[in-house]
């Protein structure tokens, strides 16, 4: 190994972790769920009402979403790999789950920070 | 001379695809889409350094392809085809201006695959959003590429004059 290659991972591991690190801090919690299925806007859900929601697709594609304690989880999928069903439940704004054979994307928006993209005196 | 490289492509080849076999077996701590060892990258890059960009090229691709077909779902093709190539062309210029050793050239291959198969994501899904997944990539990418990095040079100084023809 050279000490450029040592060079190189300091750069990349650092930048890497700020990344998290700025992610994290900006983390705040979202009050609904946005739900695409390839782009199009399927539904939006609010995170403080359980609810089981069935996403189906126009090719048999079948993915459901379970909201339950203000957290919102991929419980079932009929992809192949089924990351999206591994993946951790998300609640943060901004967090997604995706599927990407079914082309479905679940985003939690309307974070406590983007809640005053309105203010009227 | 033609007989043993086609020999050579054949058992590398065949190393390549079961390698990504290993590679999806291999549970990662975070259900990140993307996320593995990289153990395929261990082929192109000793590809790389013993026979150069054509031939690793060749097998790059043709690994992708056949991977895609059987243990992946063939839509995927798109992002696999995109990391790999954007892995494959940066590991080559690296290479070329030796700024780096293997194990710098390896990262560099894993990152890219990453970056690439996020930035296809990106305009697939029609969503930003994609990139939040590339810092947790980043970091595991130089951890894998590291290793993936210091086993293929050991590899290389071994099999050097078997594949060289």
């Amino acid at each position: 190994m050279k000490k450029n290659d040592l060079i190189l991972i300091g750069i990349l591991l650092a930048l890497g972790i700020i990344m998290l690190v700025i992610i994290n801090a900006a983390k705040s919690e979202g009050s609904r769920v946005l739900i695409t299925v390839d782009g199009r806007e399927e539904a939006i859900l609010e995170l403080d009402e359980d609810i089981v929601y069935v996403i189906e697709g126009d090719n048999g594609e079948r993915n459901v979403l379970e909201i339950k304690d203000g957290h919102a989880d991929m419980t079932e999928a009929n992809c192949p790999d089924k990351l999206c069903v591994k993946h951790r439940d998300i609640h943060y704004d901004n967090e997604t789950i995706i599927c990407l054979p079914n082309k479905v994307v679940i985003r939690i928006i309307d974070g406590e920070d983007s809640g005053l993209d309105a203010v009227v005196y | 001379m033609k007989t043993k490289k086609v020999a050579v492509y054949g058992l590398l080849i065949a190393l390549a695809f079961i390698f990504s076999y290993i590679d999806s077996l291999v549970p990662m701590p975070f259900a990140v889409p993307g996320m593995k060892l990289g153990l395929a990258n261990l082929v192109v890059i000793t590809a790389l350094y013993t026979m150069g960009p054509k031939q690793a090229f060749v097998l790059s691709i043709v690994r992708i392809i056949l991977v895609g077909f059987t243990f992946r779902d063939p839509s995927t093709l798109a992002f696999s085809i995109a990391g790999g190539l954007l892995s494959w062309m940066l590991m080559s210029i690296f290479r070329h201006i030796k700024l780096f050793s293997m194990t710098g050239v390896s990262i560099i291959g894993g990152v890219a695959h990453n970056l690439g198969q996020i930035l296809v994501a990106m305009v697939y899904l029609e969503s930003g959003y994609v990139i939040f997944y590339f810092p947790a990539l980043l970091v595991s990418g130089v951890i894998t590429g590291t290793l993936i990095g210091l086993l293929g040079m050991l590899v290389v100084k071994r099999l050097k004059n078997a594949i060289k023809d």
